[in-house]
């Protein structure tokens, strides 16, 4: 018994990437059988879209050139982030749910590594995200903003990139937790003023010392602000485009490895 | 190889403690589990039995001693154990929203199963728990009694050598709850698992081969349902009365017998018990409101273990 039981007992890197895949799929399949979340998704950006693009109408204008000067361009890439922002992080209520049905647990039997759970989860959300990202992008053209196809696609590398690192800070905020309504209050507290703050509504350049200081710690202003260079690259720059993707894969990492570290705890207290 | 595993215990329990905070749950439990045996865990709620199934599960490390499974130690090893045993947890594991199959599928996969051996297994699994023709419908339109089973064919998708199931029938009614306990002896029997089962229910608890009996966080009673009748002489004597505890202490001085008051109930236990009832009745006439005679079932085991009833005032308002 002992050789196919030592030979069986490190799970091979093709294991655990079969496990990322099933949990990635069953995220993927449990929403689009839900075809009120399916619709919430694709009918969200269209209509925060005509909302606001009505709303503004021609308020706020200040000059001709595309990208700056009318408010609803400068608002556009903040209204995408705010979009991925709520869609990634609450899809990962589903770590709540599957925790008071046993799924969870039977997961967390299963000889999986903690990463795989992290990783097949987490980009169950980003693919999610990611998509309503897309659909939101897809408006851009509206806005008689026209892209090359290297910029399209690293608009949505841009976008993967912050859905993945919301979604993973989702999945560690939720992972601890046994009730929806403890998760809402928490990201009530601090997505509402994370968004606020990453040059979504306000450019950082004119805002004060310490708000200042606040957006340029914030991750997700480099989100807006790749965005931003993307659909305008006519615009002046606060930061390259290389250096807010690089600030964003760092924060992405650092976010898969928060989550990670969550799920591996493993104590003396119940996991139910 | 198979006489070598039939000699070492599937499951040896040695000395566990837990502790949640002040509160123990688990005081010093020790017992061994035979491979291929229907073990039953029957507890109160609050008796330990859910700690020391979750310890077994590699879901919790426990203050002291050790759980070992098929040579494991569950604490140190966990990911060395998972692959060899299968789990059945009180919640629903399945997830609704997928087919019966996609359930299995699923799970295969978190196991290192796939392709062909993976279907050929799904298959073999629908059809073990009846389920065959519902193979392609969501698990949401299933009977409670069904979704049950499929959690169970979740549990042993991976062939494991040890299942574990935490009170598997709970939400069920009374004939799919028999159903579930054909299941899992037939299951056992193809499957050839040890099974331990933890349970609050005596009737599920007569069906397994041997038992634990457990009450805060204490082992009372060990061994096969018949073995723990056995020790208890005779029969069971069931006295109503207004006054139990002065009946109880005149019945002992008087005949020489453990009684012991019990609510408004007296009971004793004694060979030969319906001869015995006509001289309890002539003896205090008057005081006897009802009698009744019986033969030992394991409650009665676990009142003459632990000197109170299995479920108590206390333990029914926890639920």
């Amino acid at each position: 018994m002992a050789t196919p039981a030592a030979a069986l007992s490190s799970p091979s890197p093709d294991s655990a990437l079969l496990a990322a895949f099933t949990l990635w799929w069953r995220e993927v399949v449990r929403f689009y059988r839900q075809r009120s979340r399916v619709v919430g998704v694709i009918a969200s950006p269209l209509l925060f879209w005509v909302v606001i693009g009505s709303g503004f109408g021609s308020s706020f204008r200040s000059g001709d050139a595309p990208g700056q000067q009318h408010y609803l361009d400068y608002f556009y890439p903040g209204a995408l982030i705010m979009i991925v922002l709520f869609t990634s992080i609450f899809t990962m209520m589903s770590v709540i749910e599957d925790r008071k049905e046993g799924f969870l647990l039977s997961v967390l039997v299963a000889p999986v590594p903690r990463s795989a759970i992290v990783l097949g989860k987490v980009l169950g959300g980003t693919t999610l995200s990611t998509i309503q990202g897309a659909i939101f992008l897809a408006f851009a053209p509206l806005l008689g903003i026209h892209f090359s196809a290297a910029s399209l696609l690293l608009s949505l590398l841009t976008i993967f990139l912050v859905s993945f690192a919301l979604t993973a800070l989702g999945f560690a905020i939720a992972w601890p937790m046994d009730s929806s309504q403890a998760f809402h209050a928490i990201i009530n507290l601090f997505l509402i003023p994370l968004w606020l703050l990453s040059g979504s509504l306000f450019p950082l350049n004119g805002a004060s010392g310490w708000v200042r200081m606040l957006m340029q710690i914030n991750p997700l202003t480099y989100g807006v602000e790749a965005l931003r260079n993307l659909l305008y690259p006519a615009s002046p720059q606060t930061f390259s485009l290389a250096s807010s993707l690089a600030t964003l894969l760092l924060f992405t990492l650092f976010m898969f490895g928060l989550a990670f570290v969550m799920a591996n705890r493993r104590g003396s207290k119940p996991a139910a | 190889m198979e006489e070598h595993l039939s000699s070492t215990p599937a499951v040896s329990v040695q000395e566990l403690v837990h502790h949640y905070g002040e509160r123990a749950a688990l005081n010093g439990v020790s017992f061994d589990v035979r491979p291929a045996e229907m073990f039953g865990l029957l507890g109160p709620n609050g008796s330990g039995k859910t700690t020391l199934f979750r310890i077994l599960s590699t879901l919790m490390v426990p203050t002291g001693g050790k759980a070992v499974v098929l040579g494991h130690d569950a604490a140190k090893e966990p990911s060395a154990l998972r692959r060899h045993i299968g789990v059945v947890f009180q919640a629903q594991s399945v997830d609704v929203k997928l087919t019966a199959e996609e359930n299995l599928w699923h799970q295969g996969h978190l196991y290192g199963l796939r392709g062909a051996a993976l279907k050929a297994r799904i298959h073999e699994m629908l059809g073990h728990i009846g389920l065959a023709d519902r193979a392609k419908d969501k698990v949401e339109t299933f009977s409670g009694g069904m979704q049950r089973r499929l959690d169970v064919a979740k549990g042993l998708m991976h062939r494991p050598s040890v299942l574990l199931l935490d009170e598997p029938t709970t939400g069920l009614d009374p004939a799919a709850r028999r159903d579930l306990w054909q299941y899992l002896n037939s299951l056992r029997q193809e499957e050839a698992v040890t099974v331990i089962v933890t349970t609050h229910l005596m009737e599920e608890a007569e069906r397994c081969d041997r038992l634990a009996i457990m009450n805060q966080g204490e082992l009372v009673a060990l061994g096969t349902p018949l073995e723990l009748k056995h020790e208890i002489g005779g029969d069971v004597i069931t006295l109503e009365t207004t006054n139990p505890e002065t009946l109880a202490e005149r019945i002992r001085s008087r005949f020489v017998v453990e009684a012991q008051p019990l609510g408004n109930q007296v009971r004793l236990e004694r060979e030969q018990g319906h001869r015995f009832i006509t001289d309890l009745v002539e003896a205090f006439p008057g005081e006897i409101q009802a009698i009744s005679v019986s033969k030992p079932t394991l409650e009665d085991v676990f009142i003459h273990r632990t000197g109170h009833r299995f479920w108590t005032e206390e333990s029914e308002t926890k639920g």
